[in-house]
């Protein structure tokens, strides 16, 4: 009972504090750029709850998704294809590091030139940027699989597509599932910034109104909201994760305690 | 159990896979002379297919420069005074806002991950303002500094605090407990210990840390530059788009993938160096 008590106190101890002091100390604040805490709050139920959500946030998280999706089919695929072949794999590394390694908002400008400014850039923004840590992860899993594992798979005439299904794809999931999430984190970073350019709906450019017409309160309230979709969407990706990945992780405790 | 570290949380805490299982420190590849050899022709492929491409207008040659349009812009480029400023504005917002990450990352880390109450009073908060995207932070920032350079420090920052933390909190507790034993019972004062035991432990951690940070830090340099207009070569790319040099758009863009590139391969050298103790950078040994 104290155990859970304790558990209880220390999970939600600190957050609680945090959040009272910040509430106190701006309280009576007066400062034109750090207004009460109570107000932004107001403003976040009142907007952001309010006609915003429908309105502002769940375009954005539409256009996240599409994006993301279709990323992830055509980077687990393509990284399954690439990974199996020694020589396309030799061939196209230094070209798909290159593209890993630009920055993906630089992506906009250049997307914005021949796609225009509609939904159609950004989920292409968001797919083409987030695509290359899934792409790249999945190569490097399924370049992993255990030789003798597929060796085996194949003297027992094990057909191609049961193999992908049965040894791997499961074998290079854990690598999968780290580049899924960071392709995530820069999928939510693409979401904002390809709403910021040009846009007349989005979270990202409800912010940004916001905050060029001095809306301070609904400035922070939307930058909250941002930080509870971040939070939402890590917690969800954790929990297919874990699901997915239970006897991955299994396996680690068990080798790790041997 | 293999040379790996980094791989999954110890028991404790969160269960989470520390970010990024590619980062792993991982034993140099053994890239035989072929692998280089198709890698360079995959890079000449691509060039090739750039220039081609637009000629036949297979994509539209008014958006879609050709490689050789694309190199004699990046040479007018490179001859320019202000595309140099522009590089090291970035570098040095990068750099900058890096250090600070760094430093705050280790050090926080290390005192938050070596106490076990610290560890799980601070874990509920810090699973929650981690994944709050960086790029959430730019109102804000252009609202207390404007395109200073402040405002592209709190985003880097930000953004490349996480990275460091997580891997240090994960490095300390992975110290063993026979080893910590033992430096207790030899009367290891406090400092000693995190110089000799908990540091060497969580290096690579480190290491791993940095080098994820690094790619971040570059990355919100330069949207920052983009966006909020600071001076660097996010800035450069703005304006050139807006005003309709499509090649030298291209380019910047070009440029930055470079950076990135470099960046990633610098930080892999750093860590090769810095680990070159470590069992996973030794590689296998004949017994």
């Amino acid at each position: 009972m104290t155990g859970i008590l304790r558990r209880v106190g220390l999970m939600f101890g600190l957050p609680i504090v945090l959040l009272a002091a910040w509430w106190f100390a701006s309280a009576n604040s007066v400062d034109f750029f750090f207004p009460p805490l109570s107000k932004i709050l107001e403003s976040l139920v009142d907007e952001w709850f309010g006609p915003r959500l429908a309105a502002d946030v769940v375009p954005s998280v539409l256009r996240l998704l599409a994006g993301y999706l279709l990323a992830v089919v055509l980077a687990v695929s393509l990284g399954v294809l690439i990974g199996t072949s020694r020589t396309v794999r030799g061939v196209l590394e230094p070209v798909l590091e290159f593209f890993r390694a630009i920055p993906p908002p630089v992506l906009v400008p250049i997307f914005m030139l021949f796609l225009g400014i509609g939904d159609g850039m950004k989920i292409v923004v968001i797919a083409f940027g987030c695509m290359w840590p899934i792409l790249l992860n999945t190569v490097e899993g399924v370049r992993a699989v255990d030789s003798v594992l597929s060796d085996t798979a194949r003297t027992y005439g094990i057909t191609d597509s049961a193999r992908l299904r049965k040894l791997v794809l499961p074998a290079a999931s854990p690598q999968i599932f780290a580049g899924l999430r960071q392709g995530l984190s820069v999928a939510i970073i693409l979401m904002v910034i390809s709403e910021l350019f040009a846009a007349s709906n989005g979270l990202g450019f409800a912010v940004v109104q916001a905050q060029r017409s001095f809306a301070i309160a609904e400035t922070w309230a939307g930058m909250l909201m941002l930080g509870l979709l971040g939070f939402l969407l890590a917690v969800l990706f954790r929990i297919v994760e874990n699901r997915q990945l239970a006897w991955y992780h299994g396996l680690r405790r068990a080798q790790r305690s041997s | 159990m293999s040379g790996s570290p980094a791989v999954v949380s110890p028991a404790g805490g969160s269960t989470a896979p520390v970010s990024d299982t590619a980062a792993l420190p991982r034993a140099p590849r053994r890239r035989s002379m072929p692998q280089a050899v198709l890698g360079l022709f995959g890079l000449v492929a691509l060039v090739a297919l750039v220039e081609i491409l637009p000629r036949i207008g297979v994509v539209p040659r008014e958006y879609f420069p050709t490689s050789s349009g694309i190199g004699s812009a990046l040479a007018d480029l490179v001859g320019q005074g202000e595309f140099w400023t522009a590089v090291l504005d970035t570098l040095q917002g990068w750099a900058l806002g890096l250090a600070i990450a760094a430093v705050a990352g280790v050090v926080l880390g290390i005192l938050i991950g070596s106490s076990r109450f610290t560890r799980e009073l601070t874990a509920s908060t810090i699973e929650f303002l981690r994944p709050i995207p960086s790029v959430a932070l730019i109102p804000i920032a252009i609202l207390l500094f404007g395109t200073d350079i402040e405002s592209k420090l709190l985003l880097v920052v930000y953004a490349s605090f996480w990275q460091v933390l997580i891997q240090v909190l994960y490095g300390v507790q992975d110290v063993d407990p026979v080893a910590q034993d033992t430096a207790r019972a030899y009367g290891l004062g406090r400092w000693a210990r995190v110089r000799y035991l908990i540091w060497p432990t969580a290096l690579p951690y480190v290491m791993t840390g940095l080098r994820l940070a690094a790619a971040v830090a570059l990355i919100l340099a330069v949207t920052s530059e983009l966006v909020i207009g600071n001076p660097g070569l996010g800035k450069l790319l703005a304006t050139a788009q807006s005003g309709g040099a499509i090649a030298t758009s291209y380019a910047i863009v070009v440029v930055t993938g470079i950076l990135g590139v470099l960046v990633n391969v610098v930080f892999r050298v750093i860590e090769r160096r810095a680990l070159s103790w470590h069992p996973s950078q030794r590689g296998e040994l004949p017994a």
